[in-house]
């Protein structure tokens, strides 16, 4: 998961104080400075209409911004035509050329740059080899599979080496065995090629597997940019925490804060400890976030002070085979899941009145939802 | 087991599955049965009526019947002998009183210009049947051209049941006094210019409606829904209004005391008022205005069906907008250009109405000879020979293109 042997430092991106308006009063980027560096996958995640694909779209010059700058490799791009960016693209229903071959798609990019014939040919088949295409050659895009299609189209966008390669949800219209498949092989390509991607998905599964970092979009605004473990591990924010994976929910008042500690009052009783994290000050409200796999099911008091503790009742037990969902009627949050490993739930029974319990660096004090 | 079961059901898979499927079709056959009898009544049985009327030579053999038999064994050469003058005499006779020997004259009269004088006033000289043996020399004595071979292989050449004599006038040949095919004479040698201009006019209007009709079919294609359906009722307007009234206000317009004129005129971009109807400008002009739905409905709905994906995928490709035009979009238009070009082409060389109010004598298509055939002169031979010729130059069109089309598909669709 770490791509640090690929990535560099060096960017090769920069937007500065991006913002895009379509109608003129809404702005559905708000404002974007993001730098993506060289080398690296990163994914623009986020809900639809969070501005990923704008964000996308910019970059790829089919819109402009409607104000701020995008540089790439240090030159302004801002309003120069899409033909000369020298960025490839992979689109969401491929837009192979219906009317030419697969030899013919993927050698497009080189005709148009005056490539000779003999370089094209040698290079369309080293990019039809990679693709593993190569007996498909003389094929239309309509006898191919969706798999293939989205392998021809990668193979197009990178034939012509292009200094950065942009993919919007490539993978979405495929099915869910083909679409784990074509994720490592485009990760495959990334790390064999040292390509410079961006990706844009709404599937948070597909941006764990793949990104060197994943930028989270919601409502126009990135609200974390970092690597996948540190997004699911150390959300900045309430969005970020319930986006990515599943967390449970705790809303209560700020009592103190102590050197990066937060005592929480919650709002149906009792108190927690958590990592203050996103918060106002005392008397702020807030929003607690734990992890369902960081919670224990105690059925007496351990006396353990270091953890909290709060009472609770089991309602539910679901069994998923690896593990075992357990949801319980906690203070503040009726439908509180804990995420019991395989064989943990021995002696659990529905009604039963049991304790939850968590460590306080298990628990982010965020903004309140 | 499954085998057993299969086998032992009494009637084969097949057959039963046929036998499930029969009410289905006979419900399908049920549902068109109506239309398929109102095209067999108002199409299939005329046009097979109007082709048949262009090999048809019924006149000769109705009215002449014993000449025509008699003249079965002539070799052609030389004159006939006496029997053939004696049953001529006979029918011509008999067709007098009887009031049918016009027809046979009209019809003669095509072959060799000047027979229906010969037969007629033969006719009215011959007061009684000729006595036996004196026939030949009887008629040679009342109308010398009875003497002349040519009149002879005329009639032969006309005694049917089936003639080539009016399809081949309609592609300006003809059969000389020994059966072979010539062209026929300078004076009657028009319908090859006629077919070329109806040709070459229709070639004009199709590329004029390309050129005009493609960028409108590209906006409307491109436009979001709300816009593009209020131009597509500004394209649509001219389609529901009659041809007539159209043609007629194209008059009104392009006439001399005219719109255009007047303005040019008050404009002092000319002095004498420019000849804009009446002449082939005035033809280009109306039926390409007639004509533009035609075209523009086909491409719209090919374009509208082409994904803005494919020139976003061209730019990011390195492609400038030229050469994604003509590489990526113009190819994926082909099926449109296709339809919409045959569509315009096959109903501008049928045209009548517009080119006769608009254009001028040296204008006229080939729909106008057909109508001039059939209401002035009452030549159904001809007119159907014209017609049949229009029909086949179409059929071959659509059948080059319908192969075309078909290549296409056949080579990989142009959907994916």
């Amino acid at each position: 998961m770490d791509g640090g042997m690929i990535a560099t430092t060096e960017t090769l991106v920069r937007f500065t104080g991006v913002q895009k308006s379509y109608d003129g009063e809404h702005l559905v980027v708000k404002s974007l400075d993001l730098d993506i560096r060289k080398g690296e996958f990163l994914t623009l995640l986020g809900p639809s209409g969070s501005g990923k694909t704008t964000t996308l779209m910019m970059l790829a010059g089919f819109e402009v911004p409607t104000q701020g700058e995008i540089f790439l490799a240090d030159r302004p791009i801002k309003n120069m035509p899409p033909h000369k960016r020298d960025i490839g693209m992979v689109f969401q229903n491929y837009a192979l050329f219906p009317h030419l071959t697969i030899e013919e798609n993927v050698a497009f990019p080189l005709s148009v740059r005056g490539v000779s014939k003999a370089e094209i040919k040698e290079r369309v088949a080293a990019a039809l080899d990679m693709i593993k295409l190569g007996n498909l050659a003389n094929r239309r895009p309509g006898q191919l599979s969706g798999g293939q299609q989205q392998r021809v189209a990668l193979a197009r966008a990178l034939v012509f080496n292009p200094a950065l390669v942009l993919m919007d949800e490539p993978l979405g219209a495929l099915d869910k065995r083909l679409r784990e498949h074509m994720q490592l092989e485009i990760k495959r390509l990334h790390e064999t090629m040292g390509l410079t991607v961006v990706y844009v998905t709404h599937d948070q599964g597909e941006a764990l597997t793949m990104s060197d970092r994943i930028a989270v979009f919601n409502d126009g605004i990135v609200q974390q940019i970092d690597r996948p473990d540190a997004l699911y591990e150390r959300p900045v924010n309430s969005f970020v925490a319930n986006f990515i994976g599943e967390s449970n929910v705790l809303s209560g008042v700020v009592e103190n804060i102590e050197q990066g500690w937060v005592r929480v009052a919650l709002d149906t009783g009792g108190t927690v400890t958590a990592l203050a994290v996103n918060i106002g000050g005392p008397g702020s409200r807030t929003s607690l976030s734990v992890r369902p796999e960081r919670v224990a099911i105690e059925t007496g008091d351990s006396g353990d002070t270091t953890m909290n503790r709060l009472p609770a009742t089991l309602t539910d037990l679901i069994y998923l085979g690896d593990h075992t969902l357990a949801v319980l009627h906690t203070p503040g949050n009726p439908e509180f899941m804990v995420k019991l490993p395989a064989g943990a739930y021995a002696g659990l029974v529905p009604g039963q009145d049991v304790y939850i319990a968590f460590r306080p660096d298990d628990c982010r004090a965020l903004d309140p939802v | 087991m499954t085998a057993a079961f299969v086998a032992g059901a009494d009637v084969p898979l097949k057959r039963r599955l046929k036998r499930s499927e029969r009410a289905r079709q006979l419900r399908a056959l049920g549902l068109v049965m109506p239309l398929l009898a109102f095209l067999l009544f108002t199409f299939v049985i005329p046009l097979a009526g109007m082709i048949w009327k262009s090999v048809d030579d019924w006149e000769v053999p109705q009215v002449l019947p014993h000449t025509v038999a008699a003249l079965e064994h002539w070799n052609g050469q030389g004159l006939p002998d006496e029997a053939a003058y004696a049953a001529l005499a006979a029918d011509m006779r008999a067709a007098r009183d009887a009031g049918t020997l016009p027809v046979a004259a009209k019809r003669l009269n095509y072959v060799v210009n000047g027979f229906r004088t010969t037969l007629l006033s033969t006719a009215r000289k011959l007061k009684e049947q000729p006595a036996p043996g004196t026939a030949k020399e009887t008629l040679i004595g009342l109308t010398p051209a009875w003497g002349e071979r040519e009149s002879w292989t005329a009639i032969k050449s006309a005694s049917g049941p089936v003639t080539s004599y009016y399809l081949l006038a309609a592609v300006d040949l003809t059969r000389n006094a020994d059966g072979a095919i010539v062209s026929a004479p300078e004076d009657q040698a028009i319908y090859r210019d006629v077919f070329i201009r109806t040709f070459t006019i229709g070639i004009g209007v199709t590329v004029l409606c390309l050129v005009l009709g493609f960028p409108v079919a590209y906006l409307l294609a491109n436009l979001p829904t709300g816009r593009s359906n209020l131009l597509m009722i500004f394209v649509l307007l001219p389609f529901w209004t009659s041809l007539l009234v159209r043609t007629c206000a194209w008059i009104v317009i392009l006439q001399s005391e005219g719109i255009v004129n007047g303005s040019l005129q008050w404009l002092g971009v000319i002095d004498e008022p420019l000849r804009l109807i009446y002449n082939r400008f005035g033809v280009y002009m109306a039926m390409t205005h007639v004509l533009l739905p035609f075209m523009i409905l086909p491409l719209y709905s090919v374009m509208r069906s082409i994904s803005p994906a494919y020139m976003r995928a061209a730019a990011s490709l390195g492609a400038p907008p030229t050469t994604a035009f003509w590489r990526i979009y113009l190819p994926q238009t082909i099926p449109g250009i296709g339809a919409g070009c045959l569509l315009v082409f096959i109903l501008a060389i049928g045209y009548y109405i517009t080119p006769a109010l608009v254009g001028g004598a040296a204008d006229q298509m080939i729909s106008a000879f057909i109508a001039f055939y059939t209401t002035e002169t009452v030549n159904w031979g001809l007119a159907s020979a014209l017609g049949a010729v229009l029909l086949l130059s179409t059929l071959v069109l659509a059948t080059v293109y319908g192969k075309l089309a078909l290549g296409r598909q056949t080579t990989g669709g142009l959907k994916n």
